[in-house]
């Protein structure tokens, strides 16, 4: 039947027989049921377009919210916070006035389907969730999973969202300083593109979601809107792909990294002249997200003219205005007497801008349609009281059995010429191999602020010219943990995270996080999430770092396989003065090489079980965080005092992978001797947590040992920094340049 | 006194700022010109910085040229009033006719970041005379469309008079012909060139080299002493 001639909220409440696409939309059928309950009628179809993409999980987190509660209720008590969870992201104080804001998205789905744009535009979104916090934009990380180096499709996808990365971070001028590339067949349908960024401004700049003050108007200003995007939250990104459907990629949207540039140049000028009382971004659900936020949040309601937005085609209907997931567009409210103002820097920029509703003294986000009223509904039920729900979950049968397989028992090397052997494999492998093929296509000079960049333990950027006050990002997950006991692998992510920011000299301060897992409707996904969540909570409450904010992303597997449990932990960290920064590479020949923290016999989830045995079982490395914070002081302590001159963290790879990437990067290289009580095996690949290798100069032993033995945290010499080759005494030596081979040929070799 | 150097900034431009921050590291004042106004304020020097001006829609620099700042930038480049082209500011100053040849896309068709070793080849133009011929420098370097290209004769005619200023050393990043970085103007007056020595002026920061910054003092010496 037709719905001529407008599917008002009169005529909605007239004939309450109409068949609406409720399905077709992603929603299910009692989700739709408690719509009309809500209403007292049936939806019309824009506020069933607005509903249904609120509502799906991307945008309403239903199935993930009872979980996530425990981020707020175990929160750390921490000075540092200034604004916590629900907003576009968090903010932390990091001294001298200034704040830091900081967040993690996905955009998995989108970048399998179309990778350079999805990739690009997941980069776009997560900028603008910054920029709408009052931030500018100083930095950008990205954490990629694909599926094996050597599949074809992995060649398809890989060079497609690196393109799309660096395309749009490289053309809004933000430097890429961090990030991770792993591999892994579990990946191969469905990869991780998750895209973190980094702002910052003055405490007095924070700027909320919010629509406040009767009268204030409000105004849409950015890219025209188009048909693009539309359903992308509810389709794409809360569906799991089904190869009998068809192709969904009308669905991905398409990036313009100019005209967000200028976004954020105008943006940042309207804050800077105190124009904007509230701002949104529009990214997932568009304006049905930006409308029904913004209103919700404030304290009155607000009326909007749909036919004032500017369009790119002219046929859309509301609906499809109401759900296009078009890039480059923020909404602001303004106060009346200064809209003028606000429109003329949008104008300087080149920016389109419209007025197209104002904050009423009610309650109802209204939206109207060449005169009628589409749109008429509580808004805090569109954006925040969506369905919630209690997903079952129950250990996976097959957990024991995965944990029984012990990797402690995986055949070792037998001679020293098979541990080099293996070594070399190690450290050419794809996943430990140097990614520098990859991120030498992204900026990490541009603003002129960057003082370490990949592969550095943590990305550093200095934020004032005047003090060398700086912030230090590193993001972390090890899917092959997470999988072997998820609690613990979120608990490990952290741990690596807040261990990388330590070891380049900041203090750890808050968290953000990407949460990546399969169907939620499968319960032994969803014990995967509830444990990694509470997992994480648990240590964030430890380590007193909070979380501020994150994502949620679920679906991800194709048919039936999962994808492995896949936490992504991003820390942040401040340094008081950037010239105090530790780098990985080894600066001097002579000095002296500690290995700090426990080492035993821990091999499950390893790069070593992985690369030579092609396993994974077991248990994944034990998680100690007292041990984790006293590493991290004694770092900070140690490169604030001038006590060591270089510091690489251990995670996956061991000692070995450490040792080989610092002696690359300073072209210097070590002798090794195994200390006492570790056999040389695992010395050189055990993973356990709690480690760092750090290169003491002589000079500063004493007084290095000395601080170590106060505080209780072990430090065994290993050996030197000299030569030009890797040696572990008495068994084997591999020179630079074969190592350099190994380790820098691969991903050209699989890629290129 | 010192001087003062403009640095224009079109819609996408993003390496504005820290041309500035180079500016005035070297003692020089930098003068913020916007792309839309005619007046340059002034100023003893220009520097287009690099970026993505009008998003490289059409072709890097193709839109930007058109500009009403660059109408002036062009009529005082021709009286002789020095200005530096970094990345997209040299494919604006091709585009402008300013200096000879153009820039394609990077021969491997990827958008690279490296630190980059360069010769420098001549030391006699006013962007350049704190660098020593035949020195060897890094500078980082960042584009996606860095290849020079030139007509037999035009490369011919620079190699002739020596208007090559930096060559590529032990890598060419991106298929330039001839290895050329950046090449000068016949009166030495306009200077262009890929790499970006404005990311190459403070100890910390980068690859923690400085050896840009003889770009911005070179400039400011010869302003003071004119």
């Amino acid at each position: 039947m037709s719905r001529t001639p407008l599917d008002t909220v009169e005529h909605a409440a007239a004939t309450p027989d109409v068949e609406l696409p409720w399905a077709e939309l992603g929603l299910k059928k009692d989700e739709y049921e408690r719509v009309v309950e809500i209403l007292g009628r049936r939806p019309t179809g824009a506020e069933l377009a607005m509903y249904s993409v609120m509502w799906s999980e991307h945008c309403s987190y239903k199935s993930s919210k009872v979980h996530l509660r425990q981020f707020g209720e175990k929160a750390p008590r921490s000075d540092a916070l200034l604004v916590g969870i629900g907003e576009n992201a968090g903010v932390v104080d990091v001294g001298q006035g200034y704040a830091v804001t900081f967040k993690v998205e996905s955009h998995n789905h989108p970048s399998y389907v179309e990778p350079y744009q999805g990739a690009a535009t997941g980069v776009g979104g997560i900028v603008r969730d910054i920029i709408a916090m009052g931030a500018r934009p100083v930095a950008v990380v990205d954490p990629l999973r694909f599926g094996s180096a050597d599949h074809p499709d992995t060649k398809r996808v890989l060079p497609g969202v690196v393109a799309g990365i660096g395309g749009y971070g490289n053309c809004l001028g933000l430097p890429n300083i961090g990030g991770e590339v792993v591999f892994d067949s579990c990946y191969q349908g469905n990869p991780l593109v998750n895209a973190g960024a980094i702002g910052v401004m003055r405490h007095e700049d924070i700027h909320l979601a919010k629509a406040s003050g009767a009268g204030n108007k409000v105004i849409l200003y950015g890219a025209r809107t188009g048909g693009d995007g539309i359903g992308g939250a509810s389709i794409l990104a809360s569906e799991t792909f089904d190869d009998a459907k068809p192709s969904k990629r009308p669905a991905v949207q398409v990036g313009d990294p100019f005209q967000e540039k200028l976004l954020i140049e105008c943006t940042l000028e309207a804050f800077r002249e105190k124009l904007v009382v509230g701002i949104q971004d529009l990214g997932a659900a568009g304006l049905s997200c930006a409308t029904s936020e913004l209103a919700s949040n404030g304290s009155g309601g607000m009326r909007v003219t749909l036919d004032d937005v500017p369009l790119r085609d002219s046929t859309l209907s509301p609906e499809e205005i109401l759900m296009s997931e078009s890039q480059e567009r923020m909404c602001a409210v303004v106060e009346p007497a200064k809209v003028d103002r606000f429109l003329e820097i949008c104008d300087k920029w080149d920016v389109i801008a419209t007025v197209i509703g104002e904050v009423t003294d009610g309650d109802r986000l209204e939206i109207y349609w060449h005169g009628g009223k589409i749109v008429d509904v509580d808004p805090r039920t569109v954006a925040h009281e969506g369905p919630v729900y209690e997903r079952p979950y129950a250990r996976p049968s097959w957990q024991d059995e995965l944990q029984a397989d012990d990797a402690n028992k995986l055949p070792r090397p037998g001679s020293g010429d098979e541990l080099g052997e293996q070594v070399l494999k190690l450290v050419g492998s794809p996943n430990q191999a140097s990614k520098k093929w990859i991120t030498s296509q992204y900026d990490h000079f541009v603003q002129g602020n960057t003082v370490l960049a990949q592969p550095e333990d943590s990305g550093m950027i200095r934020i004032d010219e005047e003090s060398g006050l700086g912030v230090a990002i590193a993001t972390d997950g090890n899917g092959r943990y997470a999988k072997l006991d998820p609690y613990a692998g979120a608990q490990l992510a952290l741990a690596e995270a807040y261990r990388n920011v330590a070891t380049t000299g900041a203090k750890p301060l808050a968290v953000s996080d990407c949460l990546n897992f399969g169907s939620p409707e499968d319960p032994a996904v969803m014990w995967q999430f509830a444990e990694a969540v509470r997992g994480l909570a648990d240590a964030c409450q430890q380590l007193g770092t909070p979380v501020t904010g994150g994502n949620v992303s679920l679906y991800n597997q194709t048919g039936e396989a999962a994808i492995h449990p896949t936490p992504v932990v991003a820390v942040l960290g401040v340094i008081d003065d950037v010239a105090r920064r530790t780098p990985v590479a080894f600066q001097e020949e002579g000095q002296l090489l500690y290995l700090l923290g426990d080492t035993a016999e821990e091999f499950g989830g390893s790069a070593w079980s992985q690369v030579v045995h092609d396993h994974l079982g077991g248990m994944p490395p034990k998680v100690d965080l007292e041990r984790e914070r006293l590493l991290g002081e004694i770092l900070i302590s140690a490169s604030r005092d001038g006590m060591i001159d270089s510091a690489h963290d251990l995670s996956d790879g061991g000692l070995i992978q450490a040792v080989v990437e610092s002696a690359l990067l300073g072209g210097k290289g070590a002798r090794l001797v195994v200390p006492d009580g570790l056999d040389a095996f695992t010395f050189l690949f055990s993973e356990s947590a709690g480690r760092a290798v750090v290169a003491v100069p002589r000079s500063e032993e004493v007084r290095f040992n000395d601080m170590c033995g106060a505080r209780g945290l072990p430090a065994a010499r290993i050996g030197v920094v000299d030569g030009d080759s890797v040696e572990l005494q008495g068994e084997f030596a591999l020179t630079l340049d074969e190592l350099r081979e190994a380790h820098e040929g691969t991903i050209p070799a699989l890629l290129a | 006194m010192t001087a003062r150097i403009g640095v224009v900034t079109f819609p996408g431009s993003l390496d504005d700022r820290d041309t500035q921050r180079a500016i005035r590291l070297a003692g020089a004042e930098p003068v913020a010109l916007w792309h839309k106004d005619k007046d340059l304020k002034q100023v003893d020097a220009v520097v287009l910085p690099g970026g993505f001006s009008y998003g490289d829609y059409l072709r890097a620099g193709a839109i930007s040229r058109f500009s009403p700042v660059m109408e002036s930038v062009i009529e005082q480049a021709k009286a002789g009033l020095p200005v530096l082209g970094i990345c997209n500011g040299f494919q604006v100053l091709t585009e402008a006719h300013l200096l000879p040849g153009g820039m394609l896309g990077n021969d491997h068709l990827h958008f690279i970041c490296r630190d980059q070793k360069l010769q420098v080849e001549n030391a006699d133009t006013a962007w350049t005379s704190d660098y020593e011929a035949g020195q060897e420098i890094h500078i980082p370097l960042k584009n996606m469309d860095g290849r020079y290209v030139a007509d037999r004769y035009t490369l011919d005619k620079l190699e002739a008079e020596g208007r090559v200023a930096f060559r590529y050393l032990d890598f060419n990043p991106n298929g330039s012909l001839n290895d050329i970085a950046g090449i000068t103007n016949e009166a030495g007056n306009v200077v262009g060139l890929m790499p970006h020595p404005e990311h190459a002026v403070e100890p910390l920061i980068g690859t923690g080299r400085t050896d840009g910054l003889p770009f911005f003092t070179s400039i400011l010496k010869k302003l003071v002493n004119a």
